[in-house]
């Protein structure tokens, strides 16, 4: 479960959102300078709300009257962002690794095994990631964030870098991590098609407010 | 001409112990400055960056006699440092070490601090999301990402260091096999009547030296820019 109620003073724009989702895939719809990335990367603690609370997973990681901010990295959340931020000084297993040994948790190969094979990245392991593909270099980064086991997985466009072809190329692994990880998602996209496939539940934002809130059907209204 | 005289060996070998400590020793502290420098905003800051750039504009001579002020037997640190810790600068090599690092500090510390400004720090951001800790994200993303700046500044330092004169000679003078380096030795040398040959092969040895230091700077920069771009 998802909680948020936090306002945010960026500037001249302010970004004002109030939801809680219950929803596997949570999509955070809008166009382009609606606060989608500001009300994410809140989410994420990468950014510190005026006034407000997030509660993840039931644990209030943000209670601005309470004084509580929990840092990004105690947050356990995953994080797949539009350009996929691969180490560039890690190869593939190792970037993949990394989370893991971060959050100092037990090896787990079968857990690995299941997410390489899911994302169908087992014979990449050895590349470093300047010699991957964009969509290859996307799947790589959905598999990192899985394996740091989050309670909740963020993810910021993370088509939005790749052409046409290369999507189609992503969506199915999307939509089976959506039915097969078990890990709750907030998805941010201005596509409107893209959410109708994967997302469970609808956030309208336009100018950093929420202007509607439902099932995928929301979408319909204005598309 | 190529025989190499017991006293210029001593000379030789003195520089470059001279030079290797004082990079080993200042570059944990170069390494913070320059990621203070590069991701921190404090009140004080230019002043503290245009301190680092001192020694590179200073007459060396100035540096040396500031050092002597303050490292030296009655200095208010050296005092303190002889009396309570045992380590002593005055007319030592050590001192002559001191006087090198402080000289080769500015070229330590700049590319350091290029490498780490150089770092896309949405790749620390994704660090932090995975888990890691502000100090754990320095040790496993940023230091790695900068260490071919890292090694190239410490190239750098070494050759800045080993040709030190005016800082040296002021501080420490100029005692045969303790701190006679070769720049030292070649000034004693050009001023003696038969010293031009011995000098001459002592100043052939500095050019090779500082040339395979640029040489090797150059090397790690190519480096660098290949290990952010992931190849």
């Amino acid at each position: 479960m998802l909680r948020v109620d936090i306002t945010k003073q960026l500037g001249e724009f302010t970004v004002a959102a109030s939801f809680t989702s219950e929803g596997r895939v949570t999509g955070l719809f809008g166009a382009s300078g609606s606060g989608k990335t500001s009300l994410i990367n809140t989410i994420a603690g990468l950014l510190r709300p005026d006034r407000g609370t997030i509660v993840i997973d039931g644990e209030t990681v943000d209670d601005t009257t309470a004084g509580i901010h929990v840092p990004t990295y105690r947050r356990r959340i995953g994080y797949v962002f539009q350009d996929a931020r691969l180490f560039p000084h890690l190869d593939v297993r190792q970037n993949l690794d990394y989370g893991r040994r971060m959050n100092r948790l037990a090896d787990d190969p079968a857990q690995r095994k299941r997410v390489v094979d899911l994302l169908d990245i087992g014979a990449l392991l050895d590349r470093r990631p300047g010699k991957l593909s964009g969509g290859e270099r996307q799947r790589v980064a959905l598999g990192r964030a899985l394996l740091s086991k989050p309670r909740l997985l963020l993810l910021d466009e993370p088509l939005g870098a790749l052409d046409e072809s290369r999507k189609l190329e992503i969506l199915p692994y999307l939509v089976r991590l959506r039915d097969e990880a078990g890990v709750p998602m907030v998805y941010v996209s201005h596509d409107a098609a893209e959410l109708r496939q994967l997302a469970t539940q609808i956030v309208m934002l336009r100018h950093g407010q929420v202007t509607a809130f439902g099932g995928v059907k929301v979408l319909t209204a204005t598309s | 001409m190529l025989e190499i005289s017991p006293t210029e060996w001593t000379a030789i070998l003195l520089s470059l112990r001279v030079a290797v400590i004082a990079t080993l020793v200042a570059t944990p502290f170069g390494i913070a400055l320059a990621w203070l420098l590069a991701r921190r905003d404090f009140w004080g800051k230019s002043v503290l960056d245009a301190i680092v750039h001192l020694p590179l504009v200073l007459p060396p001579v100035v540096t040396g006699y500031l050092l002597l002020l303050t490292f030296g037997k009655r200095g208010m640190v050296g005092a303190w440092l002889a009396d309570h810790l045992g380590i002593v600068f005055a007319f030592r090599w050590t001192g002559a070490a001191l006087a090198c690092g402080v000289m080769s500090f500015p070229l330590l510390v700049r590319p350091i601090r290029l490498s780490i400004e150089a770092i896309d720090r949405r790749l620390e951001q994704a660090a932090e999301t995975l888990g890691a800790a502000p100090w754990r994200v320095f040790a496993t993303v940023t230091l790695p990402l900068a260490l071919p700046g890292v090694l190239a500044g410490m190239v750098l330092g070494f050759a800045k260091a080993i040709g030190e004169f005016g800082a040296t000679i002021t501080f420490v003078s100029n005692i045969p096999g303790e701190t006679q380096t070769i720049s030292s030795a070649i000034y004693s040398l050009i001023q003696t009547p038969e010293g031009d040959s011995a000098a001459g092969r002592l100043v052939i040895i500095s050019v090779v030296i500082a040339m395979s230091a640029l040489v090797a700077a150059e090397w790690f920069a190519r480096r660098a820019t290949a290990r952010l771009h992931g190849h």
